[in-house]
Formats: C-alpha cells, structure tokens, sequence
C-alpha cells in the first residue's frame, strides 16, 4: 500500500470527521448555548484525530526500522491500524462534545504548539548542521593534531598514493585559506563599503525622487546576478585588465590574483550595503535632520554628524552582513582567484580560501574516512565558529549603540 | 451654539484677498516681510502677507490648523527650502538683506535665524555634545575652554545648567521631554542667534514644564527677537508682545497681544478667539 493513498485516505477522513462534529454541535446548539462556535468542535475532531493518527504511522515508522526490525509488519497492516487509530480517536472526541466542551480553547493550544514547532525547526535544524558537522571534524581530528590545522601554515591535501610520490605530503595547516579568506573579504569590503555607504547616502538625501527610483532598482538588480556570471566577468574583463595595467607599471601579476576576486566580490555585494544602508539612514526622523539645519549646518555635515551617527547600529549590521556573504562567496574565487593555497598578503598574487577548497576536496569520488576529504568538515566547523562570533560582535556593537541612544 | 459650517462658509469669502487688519509696522524692525506667497505645488498656502517684526520683541502667530503659521515661521530662515515642492515668493529683510534673494547664504542666516521644533529633536550625543554642535560648526570657539564657556552660557541662558551640569556627558535623549526641549533652545542660543523662531515649542509638553519654557521666552526677549507659533491662545496672550492672527493662508489681523485678545477688529478674529473655530 502506497503512503500517497494512506495520506490521502486519512485526510479525507479528516474532512468527513469535520463535518460529523460541525453537525453534532449544531444540533447540541439548537436547544443549549455552547461553550465554542460549532467551527472549533469539527476543527478540534479533524484536526486531533489526523495528529494522533499520523504520529502513530511515525512512532511505528521509527519502532521499527530503529528498535526492534523482528517486528516488522505489512504496509497493509499498518494503514489497516492507522485507521483504526484514526476512528478511535475521533470517535471518543465525538463523544466529548457537548454544551461546556471547550473546544475553541483545545484548538487554540494546537496552533500555539504547531506554530511552537515551525519557528523552533531552523534552530533543531541548525543544530543537527552542527552535530553532523563536529561528528566528522572530531574524526579528521583524530587523525591530524588540531594545533597542525590551526596553525600549520603549509597547506596541500593531497595524501601520497606511493612512497616515492612528488609534492604531495598531505599538509593540513589552514593559515593560508584564512588568510586568503580575509583578504579577499577585505578587499570586498574596501570596494563595497564606501560605494554602498555613498550610493545609500546619495539616494535617501541627494537624490531627487525621479533618480531615487530608477538608481536604486538597478543597483538592486546587481543583487540578482548569479555569482558564476560575475566569476565570468572577473576572469574576461576585471583580471586582463589588472594584468595589462600592472604590466604598465612594470608588475607581473598572475591572471588569477586576489585583486580580481576582492573587486569583483565588492561588486556583487554594492547592493547589500546600499540598500540596508538606504533603509535606515531613511529610517532617521526628519526632525534631527531640522534640528541640525536649524542650527546652520550644511547638508554634508548634517549627514556627517547627525545622521549617520545616528544610523550607525544599522550600517554597521549591513556591513557585517556583507562581509558575511563575502566570506561565504565561493564562485567568483574558484574561477579569478585560483585554488593555490599560498600565504601572502600580496593581493596581485593567487590565492584559495576556506569554501573553494572545502569544494575543490568534496568534488568527485571521495572515500569518507581519508583526511583529505574529512578535512572539508573541520575547515566548515571553523568557518562556521568564525561567523558565529563574527554575529555576536555586530549584535553587541548594535545593542551597546541601541543603549546609548534610545 | 453658532452655526459652524455656515460661519466658515461665510469667513472663507471674506478672508480672500482681504488687506490686513491692524498696524503692521513697528519703529525699530529686525525683520521686514513684503508680499509673501507661499505655494506647494499650485496650491498656495500663503496669500500676500507682510508683517514687521520689531527687536526684542516676542511675536506670536496663532490660527487654526492649517492656516500657513507654520508656513510662514519657516520661510524666516529658509527651512521651506527642505520642501521639493515648497516655493516662496515676496521680499523678506533681516537686517536690510533680502534673505529670499538666491544668493543668500542659507547656511549662515540659519545661524542668524535659529529654530526650536515643535518636538523636542535632541540629537543622539551627550549634552554638552548637542549644544556645542553649532559652535563646533561655525568655528565659534578656538579651544576647549571657550567652547566649554559658549556651551554652559547657553545651557544657563536656557534654565538648564544646574539641572544637568553634574551629566553633561548623559545622552541628550536621557533627560525629561521639557528638558530636552530647553536644551533644544540651548543649542539654538549657542550659535549666538539674533532671531529664534519656535514652533508649537510647548506641544509635545506638560503644564509645568510649559511653564519653564514660558518664563524662559519671557527672559531671552531682551537678548533675542522671539517669532513664536503656538496652538494655546493663553500662551500667546502670556508672552507675546505682538499677535499675529492667521486664516487660511491670510494674515488677518496685527496687533499688540493686549488689544487684540480684549478688542479685535476682525470678525474672523474674534470667532477665532473666542473659541469659535479652531
């Protein structure tokens, strides 16, 4: 028996049931005053017996394959006791209803846990991300000392196949790919926090409402590009460029360089920047801005001094949630930056960070039990603390401006 | 009860293109107002209005909601100018300079002509801090003790000084509403302003703290010309030496506060304060 017809049939039960109780209830109205609308005594029979039913397939699902698979049962059966969970369910709750059977209130407890459960599935789900995710960084580290991953500086996955083997000697230091991380991050955030900032200010004092609506749907749509275009434009337009003009300058830059990545990230994340920043710095009342006029300011010091003071908590939260989306980004780095884990802060020579080389050790045919690929897990375990804290400073540095101003 | 609707049906036809009521010039003016129209858009908001405004002097413009008061207490320091569609015509002097003129620089009448706001708009920095932005803008103090004399001047000038000398560097935002509005005017009277222009100033107040503000008005009229709006007639009546009595866009009537409360000329003006429309 297929589940598709189980649910289906348990369903339409459910709809029968509403209809039997939103009858009896009606009947029980004509003579008594009841305690809830006829509404709540279907609802509470359709929905209560569906739940129990439903949990029933569940606990038996789990019983079974986890628990004890001796007592494993036909499909048949199960959907056979399912319904008959259902009708018994339904029928004491029918046998409830009555003048001072407060059914309004039981359904009202239902929604409250049912809304309970939805807004506590992204922290469980979190959670689970994280336990799988320390589960497999635990082995890695079982077999690489965690202070070789955190400090080695030498990064090179690859674990020799033979003895004899060249440049692979399956170093695990991951200084490079953080170092690499940042400074692409830093260079997108060098590109994208003043333009943002400026294009935010531009538009909320400056601009008049005509410009207002056309600048800012189209710095939105840069939002919308995919990361692989820009990783395109990065390799055909912005590295040529950097290349041809560093050989102007008598520099040999690599055609895949840090540069390119960070200017092209920076891009990308304008948008971020511009319109969280737009928000909030519209967000300030007019009333400060008067005040500061009032007193004979110009509009830039007004701005200076008063507004973006003021709007601050709000900047700096959409600053980090840019860097955020930097760091994360992946794209654009495989294809302008390259995957060679060097150390340097030289931003014209090639560098790799953290999510390339997760991707670069978890693409193709990979045995789950070498370090190389194990590696992925524990360099996601670092990255994910790295946001993690990176999160709680911005939420304490808004929290401490909230204090200071409201 | 009067018969509203038909009284301002009535008020309307007379209220158009009517001359003002009253004397409208003083001896010694700071401010000289020729023919002021205002528009927003197409629709005017203010109709042909000129008024003097003598020194030391506390002038007080009361009307019914809507009526241009506002309007008119903004053109005095070119704050219509924040209003895309605001656009102000006629001849308004301070000091013989048309401050209408393009070429004006808005930025130092502001300093000249300064504004308290309707709701107290301290900005969120300490308080030494708010009263020392204008100086600090207009390069008023060559160091820190002469900033820190502009300042507490100011903060004693407004009846502030002694309730927050002990928390200057407190946010502005932390003290009460009538205590943020006298460090509003605190900051107003730091940039050394010959005129101060207040709207609603007590609106957003209790009594006592109106009372505050009122004694204070009474005390920085022999220092400052005041041009106040307000929606209270016995504010007015309280600390205004000269009324000004808008209607839709007209300036009715001008006169000293005294006859114009106990013997106004206009029709208009009397239903107004008589409490028939408002």
């Amino acid at each position: 028996m297929n589940i598709t017809i189980i649910l289906i049939t348990l369903v339409l039960l459910a709809a029968s049931s509403y209809y039997v109780g939103l009858k009896k209830s009606i009947s029980i109205q004509k003579s008594d005053k009841l305690h809830s609308a006829p509404i709540y005594h279907g609802s509470l029979l359709a929905i209560y017996s569906l739940i129990v039913s439903l949990l029933f397939i569940l606990i038996w699902h789990l019983f079974e394959n986890y628990l004890y698979p001796e007592f494993s049962l036909s499909r048949n059966l199960i959907f056979f006791l399912s319904l008959l969970v259902f009708l018994i369910t339904a029928l004491s709750v029918f046998l409830k209803i009555e003048k001072n059977f407060r059914a309004r209130e039981k359904v009202e407890n239902i929604i409250e846990i049912f809304l309970l459960i939805c807004s506590t599935v992204a922290i469980l789900i979190t959670i689970g991300i994280l336990l799988s995710v320390i589960f497999e960084a635990t082995r890695f580290f079982s077999m690489v000392p965690i202070t070789d991953f955190l400090f080695g500086t030498h990064w090179s996955p690859q674990i020799p196949i033979r003895e004899d083997q060249v440049g692979s000697s399956g170093a695990f230091g991951a200084i490079p790919l953080f170092t690499g991380t940042f400074l692409i991050a830093f260079i997108a955030m060098i590109i994208a926090g003043p333009i943002g900032l400026m294009s935010a200010i531009y538009m909320s004092e400056y601009a008049t409402k005509k410009t207002r609506d056309i600048i800012k749907p189209l710095t939105e749509i840069l939002a919308g590009i995919p990361t692989v275009v820009y990783g395109f434009f990065a390799v055909i337009v912005v590295a040529p460029f950097i290349r041809s003009s560093g050989e102007y300058f008598g520099l040999n830059i690599a055609s895949e360089s840090a540069l390119a990545a960070g200017l092209v990230m920076g891009i990308m994340i304008i948008p971020f920047v511009s319109s969280i920043s737009d928000d909030v710095i519209n967000a300030v009342p007019q009333n400060l801005k008067d005040g500061s006029l009032g007193v004979g300011a110009t509009k830039s010091e007004t701005i200076l001094k008063v507004i973006i003071p003021a709007a601050l908590p709000g900047i700096i939260g959409g600053l980090l949630l840019a860097i955020s989306r930097a760091i994360g980004e992946t794209m654009i780095v495989v294809m302008a930056a390259g995957m060679s884990a060097n150390l340097t802060a030289n931003p014209l020579e090639a560098v790799t960070t953290v999510t390339v080389q997760i991707l670069v050790l978890l693409v193709g045919d990979q045995e789950f039990d070498s370090p190389k690929t194990l590696a992925a897990f524990a360099l996601g375990l670092v990255l994910f603390f790295m946001t993690l804290i990176l999160n709680y400073v911005a939420l304490n540095i808004v929290r401490k401006y909230r204090e200071q101003y409201e | 009860m009067f018969d509203n609707e038909e009284l301002i049906k009535e008020t309307k036809s007379q209220a158009l293109n009517s001359e003002t009521v009253g004397d409208i010039h003083v001896d010694d003016p700071r401010i000289i107002a020729k023919n002021i129209n205002v528009f927003y858009g197409d629709k005017p908001a203010i109709n042909n209005a000129s008024i003097d405004i003598g020194k030391n002097e506390v002038l007080a413009m009361i009307g019914p909601s809507g009526c241009g008061k506002s309007t008119f207490l903004r053109c005095l320091n070119r704050m219509n100018d924040t209003i895309d569609t605001c656009r102000v015509e006629g001849e308004l002097f301070l000091d013989n300079e048309n401050i209408l003129d393009k070429k004006t620089d808005v930025v130092s009448l502001r300093a000249k002509v300064g504004m308290v706001f309707q709701k107290p708009n301290p900005f969120p920095k300490s308080i030494y801090d708010n009263v020392a932005y204008g100086p600090k803008i207009h390069g008023m103090a060559k160091n820190k003790i002469e900033l820190d004399e502009i300042v507490f001047k100011s903060l004693d000038k407004a009846g502030l000084f002694e309730e927050v000398k002990d928390r200057l560097d407190a946010p502005g935002t932390s003290i009460s509403g009538g205590q943020q509005q006298r460090l509003c005017i605190a900051r107003t009277i730091a940039v050394s302003p010959e005129v101060i222009l207040m709207d609603e100033p007590c609106s957003a107040l209790d009594p006592i703290a109106t009372a505050k503000i009122e004694e204070l008005i009474y005390d920085l009229k022999k220092n400052f010309t005041i041009v106040i709006v307000t929606h209270a007639m016995q504010q007015a009546a309280r600390v205004s030496q000269r009324t000004a009595y808008f209607h839709l866009g007209n300036l009715v009537e001008v006169g000293p506060t005294s006859k114009i409360f106990t013997t106004p000329q206009h029709k208009l003006t009397e239903s107004y304060i008589t409490g028939r429309f408002g």
